[in-house]
């Protein structure tokens, strides 16, 4: 087991080599001068200079991926442009929305997802079924800010199903922002609802899907037979034999599903207005801000990886069967 | 040079028989398709939006790029009577109104379904080109191999959103690097299927008696594990397409892809937006295009999926 931890350990690390690599060349190799992109278009040639210099850009490119590597593994990801102040800092202000609202999404996923699959499964070929089968379809091609903005539209603006009190609009959800756990709890939560939802949308239908063909190829087994032939009963038969069995392919799935997360952070944030790290990727980018660009890449993939790492270290737990 | 005509003769044997049967195949295929109503549900629509994106001109559009400042967001159904540049007086309906500048939503939403396709397409075509040509090589030459697949292995450690933004940001805007933005991350996914056919044929029996009567590697390559890899690529292209619409969407709605003076869906939704609270229609109607393409892609990708691909249709139900 410790070896097999150690030998998964270190196999991440070309994994994150790569992502550190791609990002050190993306400003390396682009058409143009790094130093002239970095400072903008209405540089002055010795600000150039100065770029050029204090990035170590007129060192060989194996030189300035090693000082570039060094100063990563110290924490220090730059200066950003944009914001005027370490990057670093910029990025711990900007986290506390995003893990939220990843939680948040996650938590609703699971809840709905996984018994949504398994009742699909079960009662397979049914309404149900075919209902949750076209929910995943559907799920898969309404674009994430569509489906925020509908919700933004019924819920916080028309107000479905609440009444016109006087001159009082009475509001299910507020329109858009964020607030601070420390603001209170309830706050906090609401006006995370609405961004979860948009954002489980498609995670809900990809997890739904993958629960429902694993439990189903579950429930062809012998010895779900031999379950119902001892007389338990189905909800028992579902729970402990079924989905403890299907359990590995749909933590799997969940690791891989963090990536859409991701990229639905990017969009659900710019549209709820939540200053995390989403919203920060767009104003980078907006603002050409480079190292800021770079760091949220690495940090988003940092954790992707890391969290699949994880995932593959939990199978022991999970599936006692698996050995290494 | 009798020894090479000898050798060669029981693969003409073989080939002819294959062509036979590969007609019989595809006749048979051609009607499982049809009788298949995902496929002929997500191909209708496609077919659909491919004629209205050809035809864009002569479905009551104007110049979608036509800027009017005294007809600025009005709804959906307004009417107006201009005279045009030959002094003729017209009327005219703005079935989706104008935009925040008074450009016609109608002609926009139209207009945008040609970039909507191009991208769609045209990353489909590339990413799985590429994808294919390094997953046959890294497949079957394992000195590659390695390296290759820890290559892949770190771009699809960065989520696909993140990179398309990042590397249209840094070369700068327009329809060709967004294509290519979109296109890189797919390839990964591409490469690693095509790798993981080539890994299973290259074991399969007649590609060993291809080996023993001295075929050549790049012809073993293309006319015994190529032909094995089509119809699944069919089934993830279609998959990429979709997602390629949708990603081309939203990095324009952030403001990061396609300029915003050519109409498409992602760029129309990004200006609407502001005025969203007065007129949701502006982001009502791209949006609904955006989502019924998709949908139709993904369905017809399903349809594919379930007749050429039984295999991988058995694992997903």
């Amino acid at each position: 087991m410790l070896s097999f931890i150690a030998r998964r350990l270190l196999a991440t690390i070309p994994v994150i080599g790569m992502v550190a690599l791609f990002v050190f060349l993306m400003l390396r190799l682009t058409p143009g001068d790094p130093a002239a992109v970095l400072a903008g278009d209405n540089a002055t040639t010795e600000q150039i200079e100065g770029i050029r210099q204090q990035l170590g850009l007129d060192r060989p490119i194996y030189e300035q991926f090693v000082v570039w590597i060094g100063k990563l593994a110290r924490g220090d990801l730059g200066q950003s442009y944009h914001f005027n102040r370490d990057v670093t800092e910029l990025i711990a202000l900007r986290i506390e929305p995003t893990l939220s609202l990843a939680i948040v999404t996650l938590i609703m996923t699971v809840v709905i997802a996984v018994p949504l699959g398994v009742l699909a499964a079960y009662r397979h070929d049914s309404w149900i079924d075919r209902m949750v089968m076209g929910f995943s379809v559907l799920g898969f091609s309404v674009p994430v800010f569509v489906f925020g903005y509908l919700l933004i539209y019924l819920f916080a603006i028309k107000c479905l199903w609440l009444p016109e009190v006087f001159d009082f609009k009475c509001r299910w959800f507020p329109i858009q922002g964020y607030k601070s756990i420390s603001d209170g709890f309830w706050p906090y939560l609401h006006r995370l609802l609405l961004p979860g939802i948009t954002l489980s949308v498609i995670y809900i239908a990809l997890i739904a899907r993958i629960t429902r063909a694993s439990v189903l190829e579950i429930l062809g087994e012998d010895y779900i037979r031999t379950a119902y032939a001892k007389g338990l009963t189905s909800r028992v038969v579902l729970m402990r034999h079924a989905l403890r069995n299907a359990a590995v392919p749909i933590i799997t799935i969940i690791g891989i599903g963090i990536a859409l997360l991701i990229s639905g952070v990017v969009v659900t944030e710019s549209v709820f207005n939540i200053p995390g790290l989403g919203r920060l990727t767009v104003d980078a980018v907006l603002g050409r801000d480079y190292p800021t660009i770079q760091a949220v890449i690495l940090v988003f993939s940092l954790i992707y990886v890391g969290i699949n790492l994880l995932i593959d270290l939990s199978y022991t737990l999970l599936d006692p069967r698996i050995r290494y | 040079m009798s020894a090479t005509t000898d050798s060669r003769a029981p693969e003409v044997v073989v080939d002819a028989a294959a062509a036979a049967a590969a007609s019989v195949r595809k006749r048979s295929i051609w009607e499982l398709l049809l009788k298949n109503s995902n496929v002929v549900f997500g191909g209708v629509i496609m077919a659909l939006m491919v004629l209205v994106a050809l035809a864009a001109p002569w479905l009551g559009t104007i110049d979608p790029t036509d800027i009017d400042p005294a007809f600025r967001n009005k709804l959906p159904g307004t009417e107006r009577s201009f005279t045009n540049d030959s002094g003729a007086s017209v009327e005219r309906n703005y079935l989706m109104g104008t935009d925040s500048l008074g450009r016609d939503i109608h002609s926009r939403v139209i207009y945008g379904a040609r970039i909507s396709l191009i991208v769609g397409i045209t990353v489909a075509a590339l990413s799985i080109a590429a994808g294919l040509l390094i997953g046959l090589i890294s497949g079957y030459f394992r000195i590659v191999d390695g390296i290759v697949m820890r290559v892949m292995d770190g771009l699809m450690a960065i989520p696909s959103i993140l990179l398309a933004i990042a590397l249209v940001s840094l070369s700068g805007a327009g329809l060709g690097t967004v294509i290519m933005a979109i296109t890189i991350p797919e390839i990964p996914r591409v490469v690693r299927l095509v790798r993981s056919i080539v890994l299973s044929i290259r074991e399969e029996p007649y590609v060993e008696a291809a080996i023993s009567v001295g075929t050549s590697t790049p012809l073993i390559l293309i006319r015994h594990v190529l032909p094995n890899t089509i119809a699944p690529l069919i089934v993830q292209g279609t998959y990429v397409c979709a997602s390629a619409i949708l990603i081309e969407a939203i990095l324009s709605f952030l403001g990061c892809g396609i300029p915003p003076e050519i109409p498409t869906w992602g760029n129309i939704m990004a200006e609407g937006r502001i005025y969203f609270r007065i007129i949701p229609t502006q982001l009502l109607f791209p949006g609904l295009f955006l989502a019924f393409t998709v949908l139709a892609v993904n369905v017809l990708g399903d349809g594919l999926r379930d007749t050429l691909d039984p295999r991988l249709a058995k694992r997903m139900q």
